[in-house]
């Protein structure tokens, strides 16, 4: 117990005071996982409302797939990222295994169908009425589309909110595909999971604060957008 | 410019259910066409496929302008609307559900706002403008539909049953704003079931009965 106190001690105090390595490990994370939640929403996004409004041949497929790849365990989105990436595999000559570049394709991957598969249950539950009332005040299709977006904002939030808890969490792909290499790919989790392996708790203790509290601030937050859209009849 | 709507022989069913069969009717005189008929006997079918929500499986829906047929259905649905019985209550303000119309339209920011406010005013609801609108009660919803579908100035507008919804009290005003329509000079087409409803505000009273419009003299 005295370990742990003293550890959370010590946390405390190389948080406060921020050395460069802490915080290039702190930048490098939140690029990753920024960029690797942008491409799985706008992908997501799009994917999501593409099967909640448009009927054609594998949609069922499709909706069946998002649902079960958002479980996807990490480390076998790794491997596969890795045989992609490795220089014998298919996408060899692009030379970005052990890049920060893989890190966000595996993040991506594993992020998109929880992304997609939320838009999509939060599109459908916008009752049709709304396109229909859009297209009587003289909406195009697409005008429909994005009145129907804009109706299930508050659930595609949600999408978002779930697919960023995916990526800020995430550590057996992008230890795979990244290499943990000091400096260059080495973000806050697979930093803690090898402080932790080499016995230094109060660098992997500092960080888990440090993760947390990034997460709870940016959840926070979206979670008061979320509210204002509480109020959910149909008339 | 008075636009004229010409509905010619259309039929519509849906899987193993004729609704329309054979309808025609020439709408060309302004004021208020009330359309009867017992639920299911496809009145609302009738004003959706005249509103260009859907289209007939057989049959022509026609529009003119002074006798000029108009083929582009975009610039068209832009001079007509529907208020379906359920009218769709966008998740934010009043205000900016009555914008959505001009928005998509186009409209500058001022003259989006002048138009606004007269629409809610016409129907009483200009201090709610700020309210969000999922709050407001049965009756002002259906008000705010109607500034929402007035404010876009349409010259003809299909009104489907607007007051099965609501309590007597804003049964009145609703036809009150409906009465206030006909005199700003637009072609209004209202179903209801309510005989007395009709008789209060028809000029032209219609009758839907198997799948076909015939009209009964006032």
């Amino acid at each position: 117990m005295d370990s742990i106190i003293e550890g959370f001690g010590k946390a405390f105090l190389l948080i406060l005071h921020l050395d460069a390595e802490l915080l290039g490990i702190i930048f490098l994370s939140l690029k990753i996982s920024g960029i690797a939640l942008l491409i799985s929403t706008a992908c997501g996004l799009l994917v999501g409302t593409l099967v909640s409004l448009k009927r054609f041949h594998g949609r069922s497929l499709i909706i069946t797939l998002l649902n079960s790849f958002m479980g996807l365990p990490p480390v076998v989105v790794g491997l596969f990222v890795y045989l992609l990436l490795s220089r014998s595999g298919p996408l060899g000559f692009m030379h970005l295994l052990y890049t920060p570049s893989a890190m966000i394709i595996a993040q991506t991957i594993l992020a998109f169908p929880i992304v997609a598969s939320l838009c999509h249950s939060a599109i459908i539950s916008i009752d049709p009425i709304i396109g229909q009332a859009a297209m009587a005040l003289g909406a195009t299709p697409y005008e429909k589309t994005i009145i129907t977006i804009k109706e299930a904002r508050y659930g595609i939030l949600s999408a978002i909110i779930a697919g960023l808890g995916r990526v800020m969490a995430e550590v057996g792909a992008i230890l795979i595909v990244g290499g943990n290499i000091a400096g260059y790919t080495r973000v806050m989790t697979t930093t803690i999971a090898l402080e932790t392996d080499k016995g230094n708790f109060e660098l992997a203790l500092a960080l888990g604060i440090i993760l947390l509290s990034i997460s709870l601030i940016i959840n926070a937050l979206l979670h008061i957008i979320q509210r204002k859209g509480a109020i959910k009849t149909n008339r | 410019m008075s636009l004229e709507l010409i509905v010619s022989n259309i039929s519509k069913s849906y899987p193993g259910k004729p609704v329309l069969t054979g309808c025609s009717f020439s709408f060309h005189d302004r004021g208020i066409y009330v359309l009867m008929g017992p639920n299911g006997s496809g009145k609302s079918t009738f004003l959706r496929i005249c509103a260009l929500l859907e289209g007939p499986d057989r049959g022509e829906v026609n529009f003119y302008s002074d006798g000029i047929l108009i083929n582009n259905d975009i610039l068209l649905k832009r001079r007509i609307t529907l208020l379906l019985p359920k009218i769709g209550v966008f998740n934010t303000t009043v205000f900016k559900n009555i914008t959505y119309g001009l928005k998509i339209r186009g409209l500058k920011e001022s003259e989006i706002e002048r138009k606004v406010d007269k629409a809610l005013n016409f129907v009483g609801l200009l201090n709610n403008k700020g309210q969000k609108a999922l709050t407001l009660s049965s009756g002002e919803t259906q008000r705010m539909g109607i500034a929402r579908a007035l404010a876009i100035e349409p010259e003809i507008i299909f009104l489907d049953e607007p007051t099965a919804s609501v309590d007597q009290e804003n049964t009145e005003i609703i036809e009150d704003i409906i009465l206030k329509m006909k005199k700003e000079g637009r072609s209004i087409i209202i179903t209801t079931h309510d005989m007395a409803q009709a008789e209060r505000l028809a000029d032209r009273l219609l009758f839907m009965r198997n799948g076909k419009i015939i009209e009964k003299g006032m």
